[in-house]
């Protein structure tokens, strides 16, 4: 009697059913992103309230204007910034490939896709290490700013702290990404999904790699656009 | 175990239908929304910064811009979109809370301003005074400048 009294429940909580349809390590690693997008919004929120209370800021297009190999004193803003957004937009592409190609059981896919993604991921690091020098050269670093404001006037090293500080933190997001993915190659290489059935880790090493990308889009406009 | 395997086969069905074919889609509205922001950055380099308000309205455009490609990523390249709604819902009301983060930091950041420029004058004259521009470059150029002179003279008396 009892069993007939709670039966008619609504149908995903009672029981024997995984109630979001996803695998738990799935779950939790959306659960981690979100905690992720909550470290990175407070570090993007901070430098906001910092950039509102101050009275003038550095113009990026004057910070950001050299690319490898330039001339001295060349004046090409959004151009080098331009080539790292592309090449972790098209490495999230190359990701997405690779999670469809394992929900298709395709090895061979896999490996390609995660090999050319693993080349973006290594490419923006590089991008980032080359531009992070160059500033480093031009005097600028945590507590040294050598930029001055837009309107002319003399700037504090809140820009550079924060520059630094944020770009760091999603260059090691990168970083780790990058590994995952290696982590990631070296199993399917061993036919470890193969033997699992099913290609759910590539899916959720997919889900960071992505939310990286996320966090640059951010970055990108929240530093080098506005 | 049995959950992931039905998990799989489940969704293989729904992924053949969006497929490659979603891919293409969603990286060409990436890469034109990308495009577009550059443009509008492109075109506020030659804004001059009198015009507050129309510099604002650019940077708003590129804040909407920004929103959207992250929808896109999110929805799509995450595959949120095609989660049940139980799921989406946890991950989504939360973040929820920037929204007020956002409006509630920033808008006391610019208090802050405000109050220091109105009762801190040492602050409100830093924000007047002109600095001399020191291009990396040009610092250069000038201690090359004042180095020749100086050796010119010397090098005759050298020689004689």
């Amino acid at each position: 009697m009892a069993t007939t009294a709670t039966a008619p429940t609504t149908k995903s909580w009672s029981g024997g059913k995984s109630p979001f349809n996803v695998e738990y390590g799935k779950l939790m690693m959306w659960y981690f992103l979100m905690s992720d997008a909550f470290t990175f919004g407070a570090f993007l929120i901070s430098y906001g309230t910092i950039r509102f209370s101050t009275n003038g800021w550095p113009d990026p297009n004057e910070v950001f204007r050299s690319f490898p190999f330039a001339p001295e004193g060349v004046h090409a803003p959004l151009v080098f910034v331009s080539v790292m957004t592309f090449i972790l937009i098209i490495s999230s592409v190359t990701m997405v490939l690779a999670v469809h190609a394992g929900h298709n059981m395709d090895k061979k896919g896999v490996v390609k896709n995660l090999i050319w993604t693993i080349i973006g991921g290594i490419a923006f690091l590089s991008c980032q290490a080359w531009e992070w020098n160059h500033l480093f050269h031009e005097g600028a670093w945590w507590g040294s700013n050598p930029f001055l404001n837009h309107d002319g006037t003399a700037s504090s090293t809140n820009f550079t702290n924060y520059f630094f500080t944020i770009t760091g933190f999603h260059g090691f997001h990168v970083l780790s990404g990058v590994v995952i993915n290696i982590v990631m190659l070296i199993m399917t290489l061993m036919d470890k999904f193969e033997q699992r059935g099913h290609y759910l880790m590539i899916e959720k090493a997919g889900l960071y790699w992505h939310f990286v990308d996320l966090v640059w889009v951010f970055v990108f406009t929240c530093f080098y656009l506005i | 175990m049995e959950h992931t395997a039905e998990h799989t086969s489940e969704h293989h069905g729904e992924h053949a239908g969006g497929g490659t074919k979603e891919i293409v889609k969603v990286t060409i509205i990436l890469s034109v929304l990308t495009v577009i922001e550059l443009i509008l950055g492109f075109w506020m380099i030659d804004i001059p910064l009198e015009q507050a308000s129309f510099r604002l309205a650019i940077k708003g455009t590129i804040v909407i811009l920004m929103m959207a490609k992250a929808f896109y990523i999110v929805a799509y390249f995450m595959h949120l979109k095609h989660e049940l709604k139980n799921l989406i819902m946890t991950i989504v009301v939360p973040l929820a809370l920037f929204i007020w983060f956002i409006t509630a930091f920033l808008y006391d950041g610019n208090s802050f301003r405000n109050l220091r420029n109105t009762y801190d004058p040492h602050f409100k004259e830093q924000s007047t005074i002109k600095v001399e521009k020191k291009e990396h470059g040009a610092a250069k150029h000038e201690e090359k400048k004042e180095a020749t002179p100086a050796a010119t003279p010397e090098a005759p008396k050298a020689a004689h």
